[in-house]
């Protein structure tokens, strides 16, 4: 019975997540042509321009700090190791806006460090070079810093995970520690960094916070001065599509150029995988490539946050904050089991039945990280209200009743749009965690007469929980930081963690944000710190 | 099975009932920030009685969702801080006649609506502040004069993207016109000292420490930054600057007002007049205004100290609702001259 409803009950739940994304693809359909026009003419150039140089920038700051760390945690023994396991997730918990003000108060032309160079000196402007905080580079800098431990912790679960016996095969056909990295498990991880790399650059793409205070033009602050600055929806719909033009193209190459390959475990034979000492210079230097990130992702801004709050708590902590810390807890946890269950069902359904329908109602359903939470909530306001209304309306004529608004404003309404935004996470991690598990596994299970809603739990469950905790934790920490969609969607009087910080912050009061801007980050530790004792013991067979 | 959903059904609906019947509250959509409004609201809760709710977000956003939640929307009150917006929401057709001769005796004309349909809280001026030590008063007097080729590379301001300037160019194009405003806006662009980026608080943090020597910003983030207490360089570079107070022989200082709406499907409108009433006194006003820096609407209530202490000006007396009509304008005109 349940196998049977699995595929229409899949594509139900993608057609309903894709609704906000149909909503807005509608406007696309009205008429905008002047306004679609001057856009061409001045500044789409641009938008597309820095969008690219953005998404290259951070594509390659991500991709090689979290595969660094993540080889050197893997495989290798150095000073501090035991530490950067988990420390090198931390960043995690810092909003990229956060961090972006951090850094623009510290290193500006009028911040504390330039200023003590120029007392120092006794230069002026123009006299002396310092790198542009606010600049496409800066911004580029601020999202590897905190987006990398997505590839960092794809990519070290897949290097965990890998069957040692490959990686000693490489080194008995005479390949060197780097020989083996490079031709044997850098390939084999390949689905997970890039798996990875695609949220970093999703969460890039849907950025608004952090560019915009850096006043750097890309889709997505040209989507909100079109809609809202230029009054035409229909010309920043185009905009949005383009931007989702923009991620399919992203997964198109990543499919194209993996091809037919599969990566599943040759053998599932594990034994501790081997540890290389290092010594000497290399020890060092490997301790160094991983401080660096961990210093400019975390340590740095949380000092200087830490600074802050010393100077402001006593003001900022009062019994409402510490009921909206509250909030933000329960909304994070109530949406990362409801994102993994979904996840769970989702996914697996498309390993068991992987017809066309199926698969896509889940690529649908994956492409709502890229789109700006905004754009999302704009998408949830819209059917939402039409439904609510028309059931008041029908309510009224046939009982003479109002219902009112049932669905907005309501938490179900925000809850709606975090599923939108973070299934793909989820979906991502789960998937990644199936993807693991060799085929013939199901075809063993199934052989020996188990469905295939056991054989999830009985086979699947036990053998990938590393990743459905990876899916929880994940999501968890994104509602922690997540912005536009509670803000406009919240029901009265409630508030959370990011609202707070961000209504203090974007006022230019960083001082006040900074308490709740460290809770955020506090909250997102107790997790964080799950996670890689969650990965430690995920290697199956120890 | 059917007696299982038509119970659950049962308790829907009584639920549903029971939200919408609460008595004595009036609902607050917000865009003015929670610690900026709340505590005038929850004083006025204590005096009156009437439990206040507060949603606070971007303006366009809120107004989004009241458009799209009709006739069942919950707010009653959609407090914006700038007037371009009370305009959007007029024309979407979401507000209503505010019906009181107390806020029409108190507030001047050209910061209410002509139709009645909002009324502004407060006053902020948007205005030329220029380094002490690097520029004489005499050598700019207008907004024009940031075009004069002098000033090339000296001029800090932020992006084309907010509203405070986009109101500025509108309030340009309303006097001079759409092809006087594109020179003006490409001038100013050529005569930068760096790209547009950050709040107004950087432009007059950039300009103390050396990188320009002219900042635009609103006159209430200078009020911010002198009266920071902890932190005693900001207190030091607001003091490197000083306000000048533009076109005081024309048409006046740029100013823009946060201010009020009524929301058209309000379910407590007695209550939400009340508010408004209630925010109107002198008492709210020298609160509302000081709190955030800025220039009480009611004649008779005077500036905080600080703010008082940057003189007398006059400002541009056009209709408010205008600058809400040259929005879209503004920003073509913006992007053309590539003021990012």
């Amino acid at each position: 019975m349940l196998d049977r409803l699995w595929q229409p009950g899949i594509v139900l739940i993608a057609l309903i997540l894709a609704i906000p994304i149909f909503t807005v693809a509608g406007f696309l359909f009205q008429p905008s042509e002047d306004i679609w026009q001057h856009l061409l003419d001045t500044v789409l150039i641009d938008y597309i321009s820095n969008s690219l140089l953005l998404m290259v920038g951070v594509g390659l700051g991500t991709f090689s700090i979290g595969v660094t760390c993540a080889w050197l945690t893997s495989v290798c023994q150095f000073p501090g190791k035991r530490v950067f396991v988990w420390a090198l997730l931390l960043p995690l918990a810092m909003p990229a806006y956060i961090i972006a003000y951090t850094y623009t108060g510290m290193f500006d032309f009028a911040g504390p460090v330039q200023t003590a160079i120029r007392e120092w000196t006794g230069w002026g402007y123009g006299d002396y070079f310092f790198p542009e905080i606010r600049s496409i580079g800066g911004a580029i800098a601020m999202f590897s810093f905190v987006l990398f431990p997505y590839v960092y912790l794809l990519a070290r679960a897949a290097f965990l995970d890998q069957s040692v016996c490959v990686i000693e095969v490489s080194r008995t056909l005479g390949c060197n520690l780097w020989a083996s990295f490079y031709r044997v498990a850098l390939p084999l991880a390949r689905p997970a960094i890039v798996a990875g790399m695609s949220l970093a650059l999703m969460e890039t793409l849907a950025d608004y916070g952090t560019v915009s205070y850096f006043g750097i033009g890309v889709f997505t602050t040209g989507i909100f001065r079109t809609w809202f600055g230029l009054g035409d929806s229909a010309a920043a719909a185009k905009l949005a599509a383009i931007l989702l033009l923009f991620v399919f193209t992203l997964v198109l190459v990543e499919r194209a150029s993996r091809r037919k390959a599969q990566y599943h475990h040759a053998t599932n034979r594990y034994q501790q995988l081997p540890q290389y000492q290092l010594t000497g210079m290399k020890a060092w230097i490997a301790c160094f490539a991983c401080l660096m990130p961990l210093l400019f992702g975390f340590i740095l801004p949380a000092v200087q946050l830490g600074f802050w709050a010393v100077d402001t708590y006593a003001e900022m902590v009062d019994e409402s904050f510490v009921r909206l810390t509250l909030h933000t807890i329960l909304l994070g946890l109530s949406a990362s089991v409801l994102a993994v269950l979904l996840a769970l069902l989702l996914a697996y359904g498309k390993r068991v039945i992987a017809s066309k329908p199926v698969i896509a109602s889940v690529r649908i359903v994956a492409t709502g990280y890229a789109i700006p939470g905004t754009v999302v909530a704009v998408g949830v306001i819209i059917p939402f209200a039409w439904l609510d209304n028309t059931i008041d309306s029908f309510m009224r004529e046939q009982f003479d009743i109002s219902t009112g608004l049932i669905l907005s404003g309501s938490l179900f309404a925000v809850m709606f749009a975090y599923m939108v935004r973070f299934l793909a996470v989820s979906i991502q991690s789960v998937e990644a965690g199936l993807g693991k598990i060799k085929p013939s596994m199901d075809e063993a299970a199934r052989s020996l007469g188990y469905k295939p809603s056991h054989i999830l739990l009985k086979v699947h469950l036990p053998l990938m929980k590393g990743s459905v905790l990876t899916a929880l934790l994940i999501v968890f920490v994104d509602v922690m930081k997540e912005l536009p969609a509670t803000l406009i969607l919240r029901p009265f009087n409630f508030n959370t963690l990011a609202v707070r910080a961000f209504e203090l912050a974007s006022d230019e009061r960083l001082a006040d944000s900074s308490t709740a801007a460290l809770m955020i980050v506090a909250a997102g530790l107790i997790p964080v710190i799950l996670l890689s004792k969650s990965i430690s013991v995920s290697r199956a067979g120890s | 099975m059917s007696g299982y959903y038509s119970s659950v059904s049962t308790v829907l609906l009584l639920l549903t009932l029971s939200f919408n019947s609460i008595a004595e509250e009036v609902n607050v959509y917000s865009a003015r920030k929670e610690n900026l409004i709340k505590p005038l609201l929850d004083k006025f809760s204590a005096e009156t009685g009437i439990k206040t709710n507060l949603i606070t977000a971007k303006a366009d956003k809120l107004l989004t969702r009241m458009v799209n939640e009709g006739r069942n929307t919950p707010a009653d009150l959609f407090i914006t801080t700038d007037a371009g917006r009370l305009d959007r929401a007029k024309r979407a057709g979401v507000l209503q006649k505010i019906e009181s001769p107390v806020i029409d005796k108190a507030v001047p004309a050209h910061l209410r609506d002509v139709d009645g349909q909002w009324v502004g809280l407060s006053q902020r001026a948007r205005v030329i502040f220029y380094a002490r030590d690097r520029v004489k008063p005499g050598e700019l007097s207008t907004y024009e004069d940031l075009a004069d080729p002098k000033w090339k590379k000296r001029i800090c301001i932020r992006g084309s993207s907010n509203i405070y300037n986009q109101s500025m160019v509108a309030s340009m194009i309303a006097v001079k016109g759409e092809a006087e405003t594109l020179q003006w806006a490409k001038a100013l662009v050529t005569n930068l000292a760096r790209k547009p980026k950050g709040g107004d608080r950087d432009q007059i943090k950039a300009a103390a420490a050396g990188q320009c020597d002219i900042a635009i910003a609103n006159t209430y983030y200078y009020g911010k930054m002198l009266d920071s207490k902890k932190d005693v360089k900001q207190v030091e570079a607001a003091n490197k600057m000083a306000v000048l107070w533009p076109n005081q022989n024309d048409r006046g200082a740029h100013i823009n007002v946060s201010g009020v709406g009524v929301s058209k499907h309000s379910k407590n409108k007695d209550n939400a007049v009340r508010l408004i009433e209630y925010m109107l006194s002198a008492e709210s006003q020298a609160w509302y205004a000081s709190v955030n820096y800025e220039y009480p609407v009611v004649a008779d209530v005077p500036a905080s100290e600080l703010v008082a202490s940057w003189g007398e000006f006059k400002s541009d007396a056009i209709n408010l609702s205008r600058l809400g009509e040259l929005n879209a304008q503004a920003v073509k005109i913006m992007d053309r001259a590539g003021w990012q």
